[in-house]
């Protein structure tokens, strides 16, 4: 289900759409690769009106979650598949697809594997073989349906990276779909947040981040505390006490403060806007993480460098540094 | 680092699964008595014969015509019934229409059937005052007591193992690989040549060996079309029941034993084509 929306993909961008499962993310790319219909609205590729066009006149390069190879067919002839199947009058000399299918396999650190059938490869071979396919037909727009999803963690980031560097290299259009915060806001130039059906907010990975255009947003980006708050005289009040935060112009009253765990520090319970007793704390990659439990019995994530460890039951005040607000 | 001793070459492969002895055993008895046993006796009893005298048997003009017409049309029987099959199954895995659960068990019915009942039943329809014989007389085409009535009874009872040995595959033939092909600019028939067909090649393949094989042994419903004119629409098996009513054994297993070569060969070569087709389709 899709509700109307509007995105505009500028020329050479590498835009990821970001949202949870089932937010039409991936519905929205295959209206745009022609493999389903939108019941209406139309898909533009720059002034040339596509809706009316069939897949195959598309000439978009899809990639599949599962990679889709012809599993009969080589890895040379998966990659020659859309050079040989066009018109005779379009389709390029043997010895020039030859070529091309090299530079291809040059491309994705592939070459000698030519001859081999998918079965063979692994899952990160497969799906580079899968792009090098869809790269071959050079198309407008290089559309890849959660590309890395069923790739191991350590696959997944070299991929990234690699994926990353080729789009640099060739400067391809290419929108990908992702529910991974961490991969959309690493490999993307714009970020697309997708909630049912709804395109919540389109900017930067800092845009987004820096200011999410909603509670939705703020939530999907990352670890947040909603906090009840009260806006001001133009700053945000928790429990009567100002914090660093600025109320948006115009909202007066009972907000949602939104906070993420390193823009809370432990306190003294008499300065703290929050307090509560710790849980757990741990170490991961260099930080400490504070897990701290309120009177409501929610679990606050405090992200603190001062690597004082805390222990179970000890009670603690928390500081807002920061946040967001939504009315 | 530590040598590990060289592995005793055995039949058996490690495995933590229990009961290789027992499960072999077991599955070579099974086939030496239930079939390799009667296959012996068999070639025993047309081995009284001699050499020479089961020559002077496959070379008879009556048993070579009879086993040409067997061979003959029980192949040309399979090709057809694997292409009929193929679309039957096709459009029972691909389409969804009311009374699809209907037509799905239908194609059995030639499987469960007694062969003589189909037999009496083809013979009926297509004798020359039956429903469809009547109309194919009036355009001088006779059916019932030709050849051609053998082929309609062998596509007929070949049908059934053509639908059901490419159905699953075709079930499991992945949308995405389709939608793949499209967007690379494949038509819909590059797609369906190219990409879906290709594989579903060895399954065609034992479809036909399994109608193939039911065509040249089948009996029953033949012998009420076919009309058995010898030189004409006598099949091999008729043959063998007339000897043996003759009480020429040795003549009968003669001919069995020829058939039999025949049909081993035959499924030998086509179980090699499949072999080669798996290995060239990507089945590693």
């Amino acid at each position: 289900m899709l509700h109307d929306l509007s995105l505009d993909v500028r020329a050479g961008e590498l835009i990821g759409l970001l949202g949870p499962s089932g937010s039409g993310k991936t519905t929205l790319l295959r209206i745009i690769a022609g493999l389903d219909a939108p019941d209406r609205g139309r898909i533009l590729f720059g002034d040339d009106d596509a809706t009316g066009l069939a897949v195959q006149e598309r000439a978009v390069g899809f990639v599949f979650q599962h990679y889709a190879l012809f599993k009969h067919m080589s890895v040379a002839d998966n990659i020659a598949y859309g050079l040989n199947a066009r018109r005779r009058a379009d389709r390029p000399a043997k010895a020039e697809i030859k070529r091309r299918v090299g530079d291809l396999l040059d491309l994705i650190r592939l070459s000698g594997f030519g001859d081999r059938y998918p079965s063979q490869l692994s899952g990160g071979q497969r799906q580079r073989v899968a792009l090098a396919r869809a790269l071959a037909v050079e198309p407008r727009v290089l559309l890849l349906d959660e590309p890395f999803g069923a790739l191991d963690a350590q696959v997944r980031k070299d991929l990234r990276r690699w994926l990353r560097e080729i789009h640099d290299r060739t400067g391809q259009t290419t929108i990908f779909v992702t529910h991974d915060q961490d991969e959309a806001l690493e490999l993307s130039d714009r970020v697309a947040v997708l909630d049912r059906g709804r395109l919540e907010q389109v900017g930067t990975p800092d845009e987004v981040q820096e200011h999410p255009a909603s509670a939705t947003v703020m939530k999907f980006l990352g670890d947040s505390v909603e906090v009840a708050a009260i806006a001001e005289g133009g700053r945000v009040l928790v429990r009567g006490r100002a914090t660093p935060v600025v109320a948006p112009a115009g909202i007066i009253g009972p907000v949602r403060l939104y906070v993420r765990p390193w823009q809370l520090q432990l306190a003294e319970p008499e300065a703290a806007h929050l307090s509560g007793t710790v849980r757990s704390s741990y170490r991961t990659q260099g930080r400490q993480r504070i897990e701290v439990v309120d009177a409501e019995g929610r679990i606050l994530a405090v992200e603190d460098s001062d690597g004082v460890r805390y222990d179970a039951g000890h009670p603690v005040g928390l500081r807002i540094t920061g946040g967001h607000v939504f009315g | 680092m530590v040598e590990t001793p060289r592995p005793k070459r055995t039949f058996r492969r490690p495995s933590v699964i229990p009961g290789f002895g027992i499960s072999f055993g077991y599955t070579l008895t099974c086939l030496g008595l239930i079939v390799l046993l009667p296959l012996a006796g068999l070639v025993v009893k047309a081995s009284g014969l001699g050499l020479s005298g089961i020559w002077e048997v496959a070379t008879d003009p009556r048993v070579a015509s009879a086993l040409r017409i067997s061979f003959g049309v029980s192949a040309l029987a399979a090709l057809v019934a694997s292409a009929f099959g193929f679309l039957v199954a096709w459009v029972l895995t691909r389409y969804r229409f009311p009374g699809r659960k209907l037509v799905d068990a239908a194609v059995d019915l030639p499987f469960a059937l007694p062969t003589a009942v189909a037999g009496i039943a083809l013979a009926s329809l297509y004798a020359p005052d039956g429903l469809v014989g009547a109309p194919l007389a009036k355009l001088g085409l006779q059916v019932a007591y030709t050849p051609v009535g053998i082929f309609i009874a062998m596509v007929f009872i070949g049908l059934p193992f053509a639908v059901r040995t490419v159905q699953p595959l075709i079930a499991e033939i992945d949308r995405e690989i389709e939608e793949a092909s499209a967007t690379l600019g494949a038509t819909r028939l590059a797609t369906l040549t190219r990409v879906v067909l290709p594989p579903l090649i060895p399954a065609v393949l034992t479809g036909f060996a399994l109608a193939f094989a039911r065509g040249v042994g089948e009996y029953g419903s033949i012998i009420f079309i076919a009309g058995n004119l010898p030189y004409v629409s006598e099949i091999a098996p008729l043959l063998i029941v007339i000897k043996l009513s003759e009480f020429d054994y040795g003549g009968a297993a003669a001919i069995a034993t020829i058939m039999l070569g025949i049909s081993f060969l035959t499924l030998l070569a086509i179980n090699l084509i499949q072999a080669w087709s798996r290995r060239r389709f990507g089945y590693v």
